[in-house]
């Protein structure tokens, strides 16, 4: 993540608002993603809702990781 | 609760498999460079960033190639892969950074100008992540890239996109589509941080003429085309001309609208000194109703549903069984830059440039593209540049 950070752009050259939302949606991407382990572990019984959990982790995994 | 981890932990496993499988031929494409040999008439090559220093260190930092010829003359940009899904551009480039020879005036290629979308693919549709151009020494990859930027190079894109400066509303989407975010500004979002790095590019090298290779659907009626604004448009149609009678192909002129904003053709042209001329090549992998989107449709552009509409007359170009093949794409957009240069030197010799050892249409159909590729291994490492 902090690496992801380190490869936003522009800081000091009037560029700012822009990054810092990006950086807003990073961080909203990973707290997103950690809801949804969080709840993936709690489920005790509906297998249904821990594929539903992992399957909508799937692109915050990847947004966060800078893949895709 | 044995029973209840058993089954979570074959979930994650499944899980994190579709993730590795699907991520790692996207991360290898993002960090896939293309090598470009420079050839005799490379004089310097520099980043875009020195002219924007917001765009270093991030993917949309790409690479200009200078050829300065050794009589001083006029200045020509080429632009390829303003969409990196329009990949005739970038071969037309390629071949005259590493085959041309300028005598006179100065030649600046940026091969791969929206970098970051050369590192995307279009989400759904299907692309091919590569395609491949036969050569005399094997086979030379490149990246087929997307339209806009990467959402990983600029991310949120807004609900609408305000165009800076003229406020008109855009598609969301065209905040990553360089064709869109033209001038630019230094503090935008990085793809006007993009044009705008183009556009003093334009102003501190005082560049007379800004050739942007496109291509664009078989079924779009801008196509086959040269889009020109007022000021280009004499050059546009003795270009047209001396193309049909001289080299057998079309590329009608489309005058440039003056309402819609943000593209190269009408901003340069309203911002800077340098005549804009946009360059349309047909290819038929973007249109729509097309068969899979395949490497192979994208080098032969041989289709049967748009062989069953051609027929109808649903095209804007001529097609038959022989598709729109990319050496011919390629072909056509080495002749029209090289005739759009010629054309002005004539009218103004003063600023006038003299480029040798570019292939035109006929060669290049001929011959094939691959023929003036340069091979990367036998080069000198020291003029083989990533791009």
């Amino acid at each position: 993540m902090l690496t992801s950070l380190s490869l936003l752009n522009g800081a000091g050259d009037g560029g700012e608002s822009m990054n810092i939302i990006m950086i807003i949606y990073y961080v909203i991407s990973a707290f997103l993603a950690a809801m949804l382990i969080w709840n993936f572990i709690r489920e005790k019984k509906n297998f249904d809702d821990m594929i539903l959990y992992l399957i909508v982790l799937i692109p915050l995994l990847l947004r966060v990781l800078r893949i895709k | 609760m044995f029973r209840q981890w058993m089954i979570k932990s074959i979930l994650v496993l499944i899980i994190a498999a579709l993730v590795v499988l699907g991520a790692i031929p996207l991360y290898k494409h993002r960090h896939f460079n293309l090598p470009i040999v420079a050839g005799p008439g490379v004089t310097k090559v520099v980043q875009l960033s020195n002219y924007c220093s917001g765009l270093k260190g991030t993917m949309a930092d790409t690479r200009v190639y200078f050829l300065e010829g050794k009589e001083k003359g006029g200045k020509a940009l080429i632009l390829a892969n303003n969409h990196a899904n329009e990949p005739a551009g970038l071969l037309a480039a390629i071949i005259f950074i590493e085959n041309a020879a300028v005598e006179k005036g100065t030649l600046i290629i940026i091969p791969e100008f929206n970098n970051s979308a050369s590192r995307s693919t279009r989400p759904g549709d299907g692309y091919p992540l590569y395609f491949e151009i036969k050569t005399g020494w094997g086979k030379k990859k490149f990246r087929m890239g997307n339209r806009d930027a990467a959402p990983l190079d600029q991310w949120p894109d807004p609900d609408v996109y305000i165009h800076y400066p003229d406020k008109q509303l855009l598609s969301f989407i065209d905040t990553r589509n360089t064709n869109r975010t033209w001038p630019g500004r230094p503090d935008g979002p990085l793809m006007e941080k993009v044009t705008f790095a183009a556009m003093e590019i334009m102003r501190k090298e005082k560049v007379d003429i800004v050739l942007d290779m496109h291509g664009a659907e078989t079924m779009f009626p801008v196509t086959n085309c040269i889009v020109a604004p007022e000021k280009s448009s004499k050059i546009a149609t003795l270009t047209s001309l001396f193309v049909k009678a001289g080299e057998g192909f079309e590329s009608h002129v489309e005058p440039s609208p003056s309402g819609f904003r943000g593209l190269s053709h009408r901003e340069i042209g309203d911002y800077s000194e340098a005549l804009p001329f946009l360059l349309e090549a047909p290819i038929p992998f973007l249109d729509q109703p097309t068969g899979p989107k395949t490497e192979k449709l994208l080098l032969d552009g041989k289709d049967s549903f748009l062989l069953s509409l051609a027929r109808k007359k649903k095209l804007f170009v001529s097609y038959d069984e022989n598709g729109w093949p990319m050496d011919k794409r390629v072909g056509q957009h080495c002749s029209v830059a090289l005739e759009i240069i010629r054309q002005f030197s004539k009218k103004l010799p003063e600023r006038g440039l003299k480029i040798l050892d570019v292939p035109r249409y006929a060669q290049v159909v001929q011959n094939g593209v691959g023929h003036y590729f340069h091979n990367p291994a036998r080069a000198d490492k020291k003029n083989v540049y990533d791009n």
